[in-house]
């Protein structure tokens, strides 16, 4: 059918005029708790320079499939998400339980949905999540889905004694994202990503644990993270100071905030999203998760900066805009409050738990 | 190997949505979903249908001698649950305060791994239940 010019004009600037944004959020953090100090006990080390307290960990039955659905589930159940409006489903891991066969169909199984969406599993190291979320965003601006599902979830893995095993921790989060103007909580203006090959933490195929370069993942994390921030405000004219709160990927409690001092953003702004000192670093979910946590608090009119780190390396930077649907469309259960729910395990249960006994 | 995965597959709707049946002739809600209803056999109406998502603990049992494949999970609960439209499920209790644990005590359906039956197997997820306030 043939359009008048006018109409197709008028159609067209409503297309180019709308605008993406999350409409949902579930989060999923394990109950099970190591203290790192427990683990500084059984190696003799120090890690108090990592500024992390304790560190969830999936139990045994647990993995970031299931605590995926579960992440899902709560945004789905929190902002009434009908399932079968999922047309996308894209999860970012580094620990994925198959290496073939995929973890995104599983999940879109056990939410309910349709057969009709796409679906992949990502992995950039950390930032897989936010890789998913950006997908989403641009099959919503293409309009090719109505919702798409971003999920960051990990069961991180680390080597025992090495640096890693202080914080790397499990978690999920997952985010709606879709274009009606009645459920919109934060919209998208913008994202944008600073990639480039620095492998600072990698791992081969079948190598159980990661591996890393210790002080060079920082020099890493700050390249990337400053840039893509500093690309962010260069493509939307905004700086430092438009912010009302930023999260950045939080690999421990310290890292984040010097992001926030080079960049000028003072760290009350920063505290909200900051969850790795009490949970650890959920690698995929950790921005997501700080993310949710801003989200949970925010009000309308305020603009949020959210920029993940994947080592290998990349970064992906967002700016927010939350709207005035936030005052009728929370989650049941703010971040701060859910990581209250835990249950203290010493290492050997923390071993056992984490599959890391291999005479069984 | 055993090759498990057809046989896993065929059931989940039932493991990953709790999908059970119900007869709109008697009005009564199955799970595991039924070929005929036993109530109304010939004249039932059976309609597929996804379960409650909570429910009450009816009865519980602490599991120290578990079954072949389960041996590295023993000890843990397994309950007798009536699921709020009657229906009734056996599932593992986890991630729940032992004290809480009891009868009456209302729970909630969660995802987790039910097992795998070698490293190279395919994974077979499901329901399980956890204490709520």
């Amino acid at each position: 059918m043939k359009l008048p010019l006018k109409k197709y004009l008028k159609r067209l600037g409503k297309v180019l005029r709308m605008n993406a944004g999350i409409i949902g959020y579930g989060v999923y953090i394990p109950r099970l708790r190591i203290k790192v100090s427990e683990i500084e006990r059984v190696w003799q080390r120090n890690a108090s320079g990592l500024a992390v307290s304790e560190k969830a960990v999936a139990a045994s039955d647990e993995d970031s499939c299931t605590m995926a659905v579960e992440a899902a589930r709560r945004g789905i159940e929190d902002f009434s998400i009908n399932p079968k409006r999922i047309n996308a489903i894209y999860i970012g891991s580094e620990s994925h339980p198959y290496a073939v066969n995929p973890t995104a169909s599983i999940v879109g199984d056990a939410l309910g949905t349709t057969n009709k969406y796409f679906a992949v599993d990502m992995e950039f190291a950390c930032k897989a999540g936010t890789a998913g979320l950006q997908v989403c965003y641009a099959l919503k601006k293409a309009r090719m889905i109505d919702v798409g599902l971003a999920i960051g979830t990990d069961t991180a893995q680390s080597k025992p004694n090495d640096a890693l095993e202080f914080t790397a921790a499990s978690g999920a989060a997952a985010f709606f994202i879709g274009d009606s103007k009645n459920e919109i909580i934060a919209e998208i203006e913008h994202t944008c990503s600073f990639t480039s090959d620095m492998p600072d933490f990698w791992r081969r195929p079948r190598a159980e644990f990661p591996e890393h370069t210790g002080r060079f993942t920082g020099e890493a994390y700050f390249k990337h993270i400053i840039n893509a921030a500093k690309l962010l405000m260069e493509e939307t004219g905004y700086n430092a100071s438009d912010f009302d709160y930023a999260v950045f990927h939080q690999p421990n409690g310290k890292f984040p905030l010097k992001a926030a001092k080079i960049l000028g953003i003072p760290s009350e702004k920063v505290k909200q999203g900051l969850l790795t000192p009490h949970i650890g670093n959920t690698y995929s979910a950790s921005t997501l998760i700080g993310l949710a946590s801003v989200l949970d608090v925010a009000r309308p009119g305020q603009k949020v900066l959210a920029v993940s780190y994947g080592s290998g390396a990349g970064s992906d930077a967002f700016v927010l805009n939350i709207t005035e649907n936030i005052k009728n469309r929370r989650a049941s259960r703010a971040v701060l409050e859910m990581i209250k729910e835990k249950e203290y395990i010493d290492y050997a249960l923390y071993v056992r738990h984490r599959h890391k006994i291999k005479s069984l | 190997m055993q090759n498990i995965a057809p046989l896993n597959w065929r059931r989940f709707p039932e493991r990953y949505l709790l999908k059970g049946n119900y007869c709109e002739n008697c009005k009564q809600a199955f799970f595991p979903p039924r070929a005929i209803c036993p109530n109304c056999r010939r004249k039932g109406k059976l309609v597929s249908m996804e379960m409650p998502r909570t429910g009450k603990i009816i009865s519980y049992t602490k599991v120290y001698v578990p079954p072949e494949g389960f041996k590295n999970e023993a000890p843990y609960y397994l309950a007798i649950i009536e699921l709020e439209n009657g229906a009734r499920v056996l599932s593992q209790i986890v991630d729940s305060e032992p004290e809480k644990i009891k009868i009456g005590a209302k729970v909630k359906k969660v995802f987790r791994r039910i097992g795998e039956p070698d490293k190279y197997g395919t994974i077979t997820y499901g329901y399980k239940f956890k204490v709520v306030e």
